[in-house]
């Protein structure tokens, strides 16, 4: 008896770890297979899968930095990380500019009104960018934005500020009222309290909101697709698929190497925080 | 404590002005979200419904009223009925498939194990990676000549001499491509929703049910799943949502190919509308994205009401 149940947890024991490594290797293959891309020399990597003898998942010859060294030195890679940054960090500031202010004005000032008018808000995240790209096209041209940055760090917040509205709304609501009650007691005004002590009571908050932001705007392809035509001014989403095959020839390597290195620094930021956003879609649902 | 009481006592009494003075603060600070999320969404949402109804193009400024023209030439085109059905499609399979394997995932990741950390991190990276360069990933290794996928099949005797997968140049298996990265991008979106309601289980429950003589199937069946609904709602609407509306995926992958066949709504109307000029059509084309939205919108306020209630 005791045998048969040692054996039973035994098996559980086995086919948990299994079921573990199933979806590790799942999730882990793309990203494999952009490491092992980007650092195979191209007699190794432009052999036929015909070629049953030839392992692809190994290094059949010694690894090499040439693709590397081509995204770096030959392709524009650094200066659509630098477009990337740019448009980021002014998307980031809009969005905290925004945000901040409504997110906290829905959670303490505005009463039941405003806890409907915050659905709504978060509901207008919902509205995708592949419905709105087509009048915003019109728009961005009646503006004379063609082919600029500008068009994106206008556009950008249209997803960036409600969702972080959403989420800073929660977090004000998580801040105990009584600390900003008792400092407007010894005469600070509410705008003071708000400034010295909510704020810096929220920085983990205003912290996720950057990093939600920054990661979305590294993301976003559809409307950098759109309103960028020029390759010298393309963010990095849309300027690696687009612009980095020359010819009609991909050169796979640097191509691979060019979405591990963008790919995986976000995926470790984004990972800490998950918590918080997972946190902001499912308000309501949890209690 | 006493203090706080002392000195409130003054203030109390002048409570009503302070809150109409809060009130005032209150829309100050909300009005320039609002007046950008109503310039920047609303406004373009109904300049999207007002251009399908036009012959705009590309090109030029001028216009004319087509009415609903661009919609019957739209319905009647074969290539838009294939992207309507494969955008139900590739959702529905998709979302059915991260639904399974999110809920086995999530039970499994519940459990202690060695580098816990470690793999959730890993299992996360899917969905922080830009959906644009992982798609690039999936791209290279459904290439046509190096595929490492025929190349396993090849290895274990699938494909025999002679076979081959082209999964691109293929209807059905660049469908099964395009639903493969769905589900590899949703899965961990999902599973760490799912996980976060299995966690908000108390375990007093799972105790009492194996008190009662629920086995483990009982328990997951009629127990869990039943106290999860509001998050698997939130789960599945998100999932629904992201995959519905995306473009990136076929665009990158299939570019709508083989002969048209694989586009959906969002990248057809990215075709038609920026890449073709006919910005009328494309608009019409998009629009049928909007049926879908609303009634997702009323479900998820729906369940958040209720979410509230309880």
């Amino acid at each position: 008896m005791a045998a048969r149940s040692v054996a039973r947890r035994a098996a559980g024991t086995v086919v948990h770890r299994a079921t573990i490594v199933f979806f590790l290797a799942f999730a882990v293959f793309p990203f494999y297979w952009m490491v092992v891309t980007s650092f195979k020399q191209n007699a190794d990597l432009y052999v036929g899968a015909t070629n049953v003898a030839h392992n692809p998942f190994i290094f059949n010859l010694p690894p090499t930095l040439d693709h590397l060294r081509i995204l770096f030195g030959q392709t524009l890679y650094l200066t659509w990380l630098r477009n990337t940054l740019v448009v980021g960090l002014l998307v980031v500031s809009i969005t905290l500019l925004l945000a901040v202010p409504a997110g906290y004005s829905l959670a303490r000032l505005t009463g039941r009104w405003g806890e409907r008018l915050s659905i709504g808000i978060f509901l207008t995240y919902l509205v995708p960018s592949t419905l709105l790209f087509i009048p915003f096209s019109r728009l961005v041209s009646l503006l004379g934005l063609q082919n600029s940055l500008w068009s994106l760090v206008i556009i950008y917040p249209t997803f960036t500020v409600p969702f972080c509205t959403w989420l800073l709304m929660g977090f004000f609501k998580g801040l105990p009222k009584e600390i900003e009650e008792s400092a407007m007691v010894d005469g600070c005004s509410r705008a003071g309290a708000i400034w010295r002590i909510v704020l810096p009571l929220a920085v983990p908050g205003l912290l996720t909101v950057v990093i939600f932001a920054l990661t979305l705007v590294i993301q976003e392809f559809v409307y950098s697709l759109t309103f960028i035509s020029s390759v010298q001014r393309m963010t990095v989403s849309v300027g690696v698929p687009v612009a980095l095959v020359r010819g009609d020839v991909y050169y796979w390597g640097s191509l691979m190497a060019a979405c591990l290195v963008t790919s995986v620094p976000i995926a470790i930021v984004y990972s800490f925080f998950l918590d918080r956003f997972i946190a902001g879609f499912t308000v309501g649902a949890i209690k | 404590m006493n203090t706080t009481t002392v000195s409130a006592a003054p203030v109390l009494h002048a409570g009503q002005t302070i809150r109409r003075a809060d009130r005032r603060l209150g829309v100050f600070m909300l009005a320039p979200a609002l007046l950008y999320i109503t310039l920047l969404v609303a406004l373009p949402f109904l300049l999207a419904l007002f251009l399908s109804l036009t012959n705009s193009s590309a090109g030029s400024l001028e216009f004319s009223f087509v009415g609903l023209q661009n919609f019957k030439n739209v319905v009647a085109s074969p290539v838009f009925r294939r992207a309507l059905r494969n955008t139900f499609v590739f959702t529905f399979v998709s979302q059915a498939a991260v639904m399974v394997l999110g809920n086995v995932l999530a039970r499994a990741l519940m459990r202690p194990f060695f580098g816990k950390t470690l793999a959730r991190f890993v299992i996360l990276m899917p969905w922080a990676a830009p959906i644009s360069l992982a798609t690039l990933g999936w791209l290279w290794i459904f290439d046509s000549t190096f595929s490492v996928i025929n190349w396993l099949l090849k290895v274990v005797g699938w494909l025999g001499p002679g076979q081959w997968y082209y999964w691109l140049g293929d209807t059905t298996l660049g469908m099964v491509a395009i639903i493969t990265i769905h589900v590899w991008r949703m899965l961990p979106f999902s599973t760490v929703i799912l996980l976060a309601g299995l966690t908000s289980i108390p375990n007093e429950v799972r105790e009492a049910s194996a008190i009662d003589g629920a086995g483990t199937l009982a328990r997951i069946f009629q127990i869990e799943i039943p106290m999860m609904r509001p998050i698997l709602t939130v789960a599945v609407l998100f999932g629904v949502v992201f995959t519905f509306t995306d473009m990136s995926v076929v665009y990158l992958l299939t570019r709508g190919g083989p002969y048209n066949s694989t586009h959906v709504l969002a990248s057809l109307a990215f075709q038609d509308g920026v890449l073709g000029g006919d910005v009328g059509r494309g608009a019409a084309v998009a629009i049928f994205l909007v049926p879908v939205l609303v009634v997702l919108a009323i479900v998820m306020l729906r369940s958040s009401r209720r979410a509230e209630v309880v």
